[in-house]
């Protein structure tokens, strides 16, 4: 069965409907699914959040959670769902306890219920217990506020960007905890600008300025990248990557890392670019055939959105914002 | 790289109570260097950057920026230095002109020299049309990159860049570490946070602090070396794993 369905979603905002945020976009989400939805900022992931854990309603559109629609059963999917908003929203001023039982009750339900849903996050924050919730680290209020989106036992669990600004260790952790979740069952739909995460995911959304980009598992997404590409190292690596860009067998160049990662137009650059390489031997320090990544995908599926202007930048994302 | 030292600190510290923020850290960047200055959340990069730009009195230890005294010419660094953060970069309801007048008057600078570099600025980021949209209305990714060169407007020596790139889409985070180059070439020392490690790998040097110390300091091929890792990633989860304190 499907736990999310969203088909044709559209979202404007703005008196003439001249933000377009969320534009004609479909996907489902299976049960028991670990779902990502990842893009920059402005993407229309809050939005889509938003609109489906009932707090905004779409221009157009059909949405189903657990079988419920959204805007004619809102009530039966408050009651299923859990939401950790981008955005802090626990009480400062109640402990880290109080916070936790408020929720619990709001929900007709209590800590020891359904404590084994949360046990493992909450014992690392128990110690803080009496602690007023805005006093805690912001390590310790993710956690806290995952805590309080579990209680109740939600069938789907919609975390908006959970990971920004989260150091890469805490990061880390943070998945180990979706992971653990997962493993007992619920849905979770989660959203990050961080495109590494996207491997965590059984499955992924990629998502700029209101459009979908491509939806597939990492895997799928990976291998769709059909263009050959290398990665290339020299001494002089800004001389290089504009050497790059000017030649006629290389359709992309930029940055990655230590190297340039460098995508040929077609399989037959790779020979020009073997001639390139000897014809710049005493700066060209190491090169290789590499496995793309998804920023490399989501670099690729971005281009034709803004196709190389001036700046790269296209004039219609004026107009699109979250 | 060596042509003169800008930020120099030793034994840097700053307390609150019995609490150790940052902890006797000593560095020095060059002229025109962009130093990449990592750690996790809680190890003290913000209050160890609050010092730097003249915002926070240290508790003990030395540090000279632009050649200025931390404790003494505090008010004079603000002046030397720019800043820019993701949180707060521009006024969101005044236009893309209006914010760089703005900036360029409490810098001090002749209306001569704000028109020339306004016009600059517009025509570097191919701008022109949009002087005049309010800055709310820009895209992200574009309201990054002006915020950068506003905060490079008044020329200083040293500009401090606080996580520019969170949240902004691959390509723009591309372009935005090219007006970082470019800023360096033009002799600006950039000194600069990131939660990106593939970004590390873009700076001259990488400081790395844990727990309020500064564990490691040095080329990125450097530490890769010293820490037997394939990339920076790495080394900066097998430092940040040492840590005991707790985030924040």
């Amino acid at each position: 069965m499907e736990a999310v369905t969203i088909e044709n979603i559209i979202k404007t905002y703005g008196k003439k409907k001249e933000v377009l945020a969320l534009n004609d976009i479909s996907f489902n989400v299976a049960q028991g699914e670990l779902f990502g939805i990842i893009g920059p900022d402005g993407a229309g992931k809050t939005s889509l959040f938003r609109i489906l854990t009932t707090l905004l309603l779409a221009d157009s559109g059909k949405v189903t959670v657990d079988g419920f629609d959204v805007v004619k059963n809102y009530k039966a999917i408050r009651k299923r769902v859990g939401y950790m908003p981008g955005k802090f929203s626990l009480y400062p001023d109640l402990s880290v306890e109080e916070n936790l039982n408020f929720f619990a009750t709001i929900f007709n339900t209590s800590i020891k219920e359904n404590y084994n849903l949360v046990k493992d996050i909450y014992v690392q924050i128990a110690p803080f217990k009496e602690r007023k919730a805005g006093k805690l680290s912001g390590g310790m209020k993710q956690k806290l506020a995952l805590c309080c989106a579990l209680i109740h036992r939600p069938s789907v669990l919609f975390l908006d960007e959970p990971t920004t600004g989260v150091d890469a260790v805490s990061r880390k952790e943070f998945w180990e905890m979706l992971q653990g979740l997962k493993q007992l069952g619920i849905t979770i739909l989660v959203s990050t600008p961080y495109m590494d995460e996207a491997n965590l995911c059984d499955k992924v959304a990629l998502m700029q300025n209101g459009n979908m980009l491509s939806i597939n598992t990492p895997e799928g997404i990976v291998n769709n990248f059909s263009n050959p590409l290398w990665a290339v190292k020299s001494s002089k690596m800004l001389q290089l990557l504009n050497e790059l860009k000017a030649t006629d067998f290389v359709a992309d160049a930029y940055p990655f890392g230590e190297y340039h990662h460098v995508v040929m137009k077609d399989i037959s650059g790779e020979g020009s670019l073997q001639q390139f390489i000897q014809t710049h031997s005493n700066t060209i320090i190491e090169s290789k055939i590499v496995k793309p990544d998804i920023e490399d995908c989501f670099i690729a599926l971005m281009k034709p959105l803004s196709p190389k202007g001036e700046n790269g930048e296209d004039k219609h994302k004026m107009k699109v914002n979250e | 790289m060596s042509n003169g030292i800008v930020i120099s600190a030793n034994k840097l510290t700053k307390r609150f109570g019995d609490f150790v923020a940052v902890d006797h850290i000593s560095f020095e960047v060059n002229k025109g260097e962009i130093f990449g200055f990592l750690g996790a959340n809680g190890a003290g990069k913000t209050t160890a950057m609050r010092m730097l730009c003249g915002l926070s009195l240290p508790t003990s230890g030395l540090a000279t920026v632009a050649g200025l005294d931390v404790y003494k010419d505090n008010e004079k660094i603000k002046k030397s230095i720019g800043y820019m953060s993701q949180k707060f970069s521009l006024y969101d309801d005044l236009t893309v002109k209006e914010n760089m007048q703005f900036y360029g008057g409490i810098y001090h600078k002749s209306n001569e020299f704000i028109k020339n570099k306004t016009a600059f600025i517009l025509d570097q980021l191919h701008l022109q049309k949009e002087a005049n949209v309010l800055v709310r209305s820009l895209p992200l990714g574009w309201k990054q990159k002006l915020a950068f060169s506003v905060a490079i407007f008044h020329e200083p020596e040293i500009v401090f860049l606080d996580e520019p790139t969170g949240g902004v889409d691959p390509v723009t985070r591309r372009e935005f570490w090219n007006m970082i180059y470019q800023a360096s070439e033009l002799g600006i020392t950039v000194f600069v946070t990131t939660h990106y490690m593939d970004e590390a790998e873009y700076c001259n040097r990488v400081s790395i602090m844990v727990d309020g110390r500064i564990e490691a300091l040095d080329t990125p091929a450097q530490l890769k070396k010293n820490y037997g890792a394939a990339s920076m990633d790495e080394v900066f989860l097998k430092l940040a794993r040492k840590a005991v304190r707790a985030a924040d």
